[in-house]
C-alpha cells in the first residue's frame, strides 16, 4: 500500500513535470515575443525592455526552464537593476500586466471557483445516481424512458444555453433570484448560496447527466450479475439485496468517472463562470487569455494539469479501498 | 410420508417460448433425485422455478413445499422460503458470491435476514456451518473475501450458507460443473454425508449423468422441457425406457468402454525435450518466476494420438501451446520433423506453421463474430496463397458436415458443435501434419461431444493427421488416445500406453485422478475409496 503510494506520487511528479515542460515550451518558445506577449498591449519599448530583462529571456532556453522550476520550489525575483518583483513559491510566474504573482491571483480566485464545483459536485452526484439507478430498476418502464430522454438532454446541451435558459427564467422573468455576483462564504452563507444556486444548478444538471447514464449502466450489469440472484434466492428483501449487493458494483466504476470528469467540469466551469460573471480562476482564465497575459495562462495550465493528475491518484486509491480484489501494487 | 415438495404439471413460459412443460414429481425427506439434460432441456429453469426466480416468466401447475404453495405465496411467506426452507447452490461458485463482502459476513447476513440474530451470533454461526463444511481454520478464512477462496472453497461457503438455515431441500444446479474432477467427488461426498447427518432433500440438476448417478435415488430426464423419463436411478440407467435416455447413456464417455487397439507407432514426429515455459508474476521487487510448464520431455509419434489430460493449472493449455509455438518457451526443445521450434525466428517459422494446427476449447471465442465463417475457414489458404480459397472453404465444411451453403452465415448462427466443427475445419484448411486439440469437446453437450470425437477420428485417419489431444476429462481422453500424459503442476507425472495407464496407473496421482471419475454405476457413490484426505 504504501509502495503504491509512493510509486503513484512519483509517477504524478513525472506526469506534472513533463506538464510543464511541455506548456513552457508551448507558451515560451512559440513564435512571437514572450515579453511583448507577456507584457501585454501597449507596452512601450522601456516597458518591454526590463519585463525581457526581468523574465531573464536572454538567458538560454534550458535556463529559462531551471528557472522556472526553481520559482515553483523556492520562489524567485524578477529584477532588473533595483526593481524587484518578488514572486514567493510557489511561483507559478508573475504578470506584469496587473503587476501581481500568478500564484497569488489563482488563491484570490480559488474560492470562487471551489465553490462552484464543490456544490455542483454534492448536486450532481445525488442526482444524477439515483436518476440512474431509478432508471435501471425501472426498466422497460416509462420512468426510465423519461429519465433516459431527460439525461440524454442534459447530455446534449450546452451550459452556457441551459444557463441562459436559467437566468431568464429565474432572474428576468420571475424575479425569484438576484442576478448573480458573488459573496464569499465568510461574509454571508446565505447570500453566498443565494447567487451560486443557479450556477451550481447549471453545471450540476451537465454533470448529473453523464453520471445517470454510469449509474444506470453499471446497475443494470449488477443486477444480472449471479451474486445478486444468490442473496435473492435466500430470501433477502428486494431492497437490500440492491443495497447491499448491487450498489457496489454500479457505483465503482463512478469514482474511476468523477477523476476523468475533472478536466470536463474545469472547462464546463469556464463557461459557467463567464456566464454567470463569477470571479473564479475560469473567468480569470478567459480575461487572461484577452488581454494576451501570458503567465497568467501558464500558471492556469499547470494548476488544471495537477488537479486532474491529483484526482486521478485519489480516484485510484479509493478504487482500491472500495474493491478488495484490486492488489495495490 | 408426505413429501417435502411436490411439483405438478409445472410449466414455465418466457413469452412464446415454454421452457419447462408439465414436469411433476414428488421429493421425499432424506431422498435425492437427479434432473439430467442437456444444454437448452429446460433442467436450469426447472431449478429456478421452485424459488420463483426466474424473472419474466409466466408459470403455471402447482409447486408445494410443505403446507405452503409456493406459486401463490405472498412476499414475505416467499422470502421465509427462500433460504429457509428451500436453499440453492449454484454452478458457477466464483461468481455466486459478492465479491467486495467478507464469506463469513455474507453468511451472517443471510443467517440474521432468517433469524432475526445478534450480529455476534450470527458471525458465530457463519464460522460453525464453514466449519462444519470442512473450510479449516473457519474463524480466520470467515474474514478472507470470495476470490481469496479456491473454486472448491467457494462452492463449500455457499453450501454453508445453504446449511446455517437448515433447509428442508438443498437445489444444487451443476454444482461440480466448474470444478476439478478431484474437487468434484470431494463436494459430493459432502453433499450426501450433509443430507445423511440433517435429513434434507436434494435436488441435483447436471448435464453430467455420472455426476447424477452416485448421488441421487431417482432421476428425472429432460429434453426440450418435458420428463422424457423419471424412475428409480438404478432402473433408469441400467433399463432406459425412453429412446432419448439411451441415445444420452450411449454418447457419454465411459471409462469402460471397449477401446480399438493402438495402430503400430511410427517414428517420432515431435520430440520435446525438457520443455520449460515462466510467467513472471507479483508486484516490483517480488517478481517471481511462476513455472507453468515445468521441463517436460516426451515424443509424438507419427499418425497417434497422444492425450494430455490434467487439473486446472496443471500447465497442458500452456504446454498446448508451446507444441504450435503459439508460446514461446523459457527453455527447452520442440523438434518437429528435425527443426528446432524454439527459438526459431518468426519469419522462419511462417512456411512451417501450416502443418501445426491448433483447435481452441471455446469455438465461440476463438471465431471472429464479425466475419462469415467461409471466411474464417479461408483465411488461412488466403494467407498462404492457396488459389481458390472460397471453393476449398465449402468443400471443408461439407468435410466436417456441414451445409456448404452457409459458408456466408456468422459464427453466431451455429450451434456450439457446429462451431468447433467449423474450427476444425479451419485448422484442416491447410493440411496441416500436428493437430493440437486444447479441450476441443468441454463446452459441448455429451451428445454433441461423441459426434465431434468421431469426426476428429475420421478426419485424423483421412488426413494423416498426429494428435496431441489435451483435456480435463478422463473419460474422453482415453476414448481418443493412443498414449496419455497425466500433468501436475507442469510436469508430467506419468506417461504410458492408454489401456496400461487406465488399467494399472502406477502414479498415485493418476490412481487419485481415476478414483473421482463418475461412474455410470449408481451402486460406486463416488470418491470414496479414493486416496482424497487432502482437503480442496
Amino acid at each position: 500500500m504504501i509502495w503504491y503510494l509512493l510509486r503513484r506520487l512519483a509517477a504524478a511528479a513525472v506526469v506534472l513535470l513533463a506538464l510543464s515542460a511541455i506548456v513552457y515550451a508551448l507558451f515560451y518558445l512559440s513564435p512571437g515575443d514572450p515579453a511583448v506577449l507577456a507584457c501585454g498591449r501597449g507596452c512601450d519599448g522601456e516597458r518591454l525592455a526590463l519585463t525581457r530583462e526581468k523574465l531573464g529571456l536572454d538567458d538560454p532556453v534550458h535556463l529559462q526552464y531551471w528557472h522556472f522550476l526553481e520559482g515553483l520550489v523556492a520562489g524567485r525575483d524578477y529584477s532588473a537593476g533595483p526593481d524587484v518583483d518578488h514572486c514567493a513559491a510557489p511561483c507559478l510566474g508573475y504578470s506584469f500586466q496587473t503587476d501581481q504573482p500568478v500564484t497569488t491571483m489563482l488563491l484570490d480566485r480559488l474560492p470562487v471557483s471551489a465553490s462552484l464545483a464543490a456544490g455542483a459536485a454534492a448536486l450532481a452526484l445525488p442526482l444524477g445516481v439515483s436518476a440512474g439507478l431509478l432508471s435501471a430498476l425501472r426498466r422497460g418502464r416509462l420512468t426510465e424512458r423519461v429519465m433516459t430522454g431527460v439525461t440524454l438532454l442534459g447530455f446534449a446541451t450546452p451550459v452556457f444555453l441551459i444557463g441562459l435558459v436559467l437566468l431568464m427564467v429565474f432572474c428576468a422573468y420571475l424575479q425569484w433570484l438576484p442576478f448573480p455576483a458573488y459573496v464569499p462564504l465568510t461574509e454571508s452563507p446565505a447570500r453566498w448560496a443565494q447567487n451560486l444556486v443557479l450556477p451550481w444548478v447549471a453545471l450540476a444538471l451537465i454533470q448529473a447527466a453523464v453520471y445517470a447514464r454510469i449509474t444506470r449502466a453499471g446497475a443494470l450489469e449488477t443486477l444480472v450479475e449471479d451474486h445478486v440472484r444468490t442473496f435473492r434466492a435466500y430470501g433477502l428483501r428486494e431492497r437490500q439485496v440492491i443495497r447491499r449487493h448491487a450498489l457496489r458494483g454500479a457505483l465503482i466504476p463512478l469514482i474511476t468517472l468523477t477523476a476523468l470528469e475533472v478536466a470536463q467540469v474545469m472547462t464546463a466551469a469556464v463557461l459557467t463562470e463567464t456566464m454567470f460573471g463569477l470571479p473564479g480562476i475560469g473567468k480569470l482564465t478567459v480575461e487572461s487569455v484577452n488581454s494576451v497575459d501570458l503567465p497568467v495562462v501558464v500558471g492556469v495550465t499547470v494548476l488544471a494539469g495537477t488537479v486532474v493528475v491529483v484526482a486521478n491518484t485519489v480516484a485510484d486509491l479509493l478504487h482500491a479501498a472500495a474493491d478488495p480484489r484490486v492488489k495495490l501494487a | 410420508m408426505s413429501p417435502v415438495l411436490r411439483v405438478r404439471d409445472l410449466r414455465v413460459r418466457f413469452g412464446g417460448f415454454e421452457a419447462v412443460k408439465g414436469v411433476s414429481f414428488d421429493l421425499a425427506a432424506g431422498r435425492a433425485l437427479g434432473v439430467v439434460g442437456e444444454s437448452g432441456s429446460g433442467k436450469s429453469t426447472l431449478a429456478m422455478s421452485l424459488l420463483r426466480l426466474t424473472e419474466g416468466a409466466e408459470t403455471t401447475g402447482e409447486i408445494r413445499a410443505g403446507e405452503t404453495d409456493v406459486l401463490a405465496a405472498p412476499k414475505a411467506e416467499l422470502r421465509r422460503l427462500r433460504g429457509g426452507r428451500i436453499a440453492m447452490v449454484f454452478q458457477d461458485p466464483l461468481s455466486s458470491l459478492d465479491p467486495y463482502l467478507r464469506v463469513g459476513d455474507q453468511i451472517a447476513e443471510v443467517y440474521r435476514a432468517h433469524t432475526g440474530a445478534t450480529r455476534r451470533a450470527a458471525r458465530a454461526k457463519a464460522v460453525e456451518v464453514l466449519d462444519r463444511v470442512g473450510i479449516p481454520d473457519a474463524a480466520r478464512r470467515a474474514r478472507a473475501y470470495p476470490h481469496e477462496f479456491s473454486g472448491g472453497m467457494r462452492q463449500r461457503a455457499l453450501i454453508a450458507m445453504a446449511l446455517a438455515l437448515r433447509p428442508r431441500i438443498l437445489i444444487a444446479d451443476e454444482p461440480t460443473t466448474a470444478l476439478d474432477v478431484t474437487v468434484q467427488a470431494q463436494l459430493l461426498d459432502l453433499l450426501g454425508d450433509l443430507r445423511a447427518a440433517t435429513g434434507m432433500a436434494l435436488l441435483l440438476v447436471s448435464h453430467d449423468v455420472g455426476v447424477v448417478a452416485g448421488n441421487v435415488d431417482e432421476v428425472l430426464v429432460m429434453r426440450d422441457g418435458e420428463a422424457v423419463e423419471h424412475g428409480p436411478v438404478g432402473t433408469v440407467l441400467r433399463a432406459p425406457r425412453a429412446g432419448y435416455t439411451r441415445e444420452l447413456l450411449a454418447a457419454v464417455p465411459r471409462m469402460d468402454a471397449p477401446r480399438t487397439a493402438a495402430p503400430t507407432p511410427g517414428e517420432p514426429l515431435l520430440r520435446v525435450t525438457d520443455l520449460r515455459r515462466e510467467f513472471v508474476l507479483g508486484p516490483p521487487l517480488r517478481r517471481r518466476a511462476v513455472p507453468a510448464v515445468d521441463g517436460v520431455t516426451f515424443d509424438v509419434r507419427r499418425g497417434e494420438t497422444l492425450g494430455i489430460v490434467g487439473e486446472s493449472g496443471s500447465g497442458k493449455s500452456t504446454l498446448a501451446r508451446l507444441l504450435v509455438r503459439l508460446l514461446e518457451p523459457t527453455s527447452g526443445r520442440v523438434v518437429f520433423d528435425g527443426r528446432d521450434l524454439a527459438g526459431l525466428p518468426e519469419r522462419r517459422l511462417r512456411p512451417l506453421r501450416r502443418d501445426l494446427q491448433l483447435v481452441f476449447q471455446d469455438p465461440g471465442a476463438s471465431l471472429n463474430p464479425r466475419r462469415t465463417v467461409g471466411d474464417s475457414i479461408a483465411e488461412p489458404l488466403r494467407v498462404h496463397g492457396e488459389p481458390d480459397p472460397g471453393g476449398a472453404a465449402r468443400a471443408l465444411m461439407e468435410r466436417v458436415g456441414l451445409d456448404p451453403r452457409r459458408a456466408r452465415d456468422y459464427p453466431h448462427e451455429f450451434s456450439g458443435g457446429q462451431r468447433q466443427r467449423i474450427g476444425i475445419a479451419r485448422a484442416l484448411a491447410l493440411r496441416p501434419r500436428l493437430l493440437v486439440c486444447d479441450e476441443p469437446v468441454t463446452s459441448l453437450d455429451v451428445s454433441t461431444q461423441a459426434q465431434v470425437l468421431e469426426l476428429l477420428t475420421d478426419l485424423r485417419h483421412e488426413f494423416d493427421l498426429t494428435l496431441v489431444f489435451v483435456s480435463h476429462d478422463l473419460a474422453v481422453v482415453r476414448q481418443v488416445s493412443d498414449r496419455v500424459a497425466v500433468m501436475r503442476h507442469g510436469k508430467i507425472v506419468e506417461l504410458a500406453g492408454t489401456d496400461a495407464l487406465f488399467e494399472s496407473p502406477e502414479h498415485p496421482y493418476t490412481r487419485e485422478l481415476l478414483a473421482a471419475v463418475p461412474t455410470l454405476d449408481p451402486r460406486i457413490p463416488h470418491g470414496r475409496g479414493g486416496a482424497l484426505e487432502a482437503p480442496i
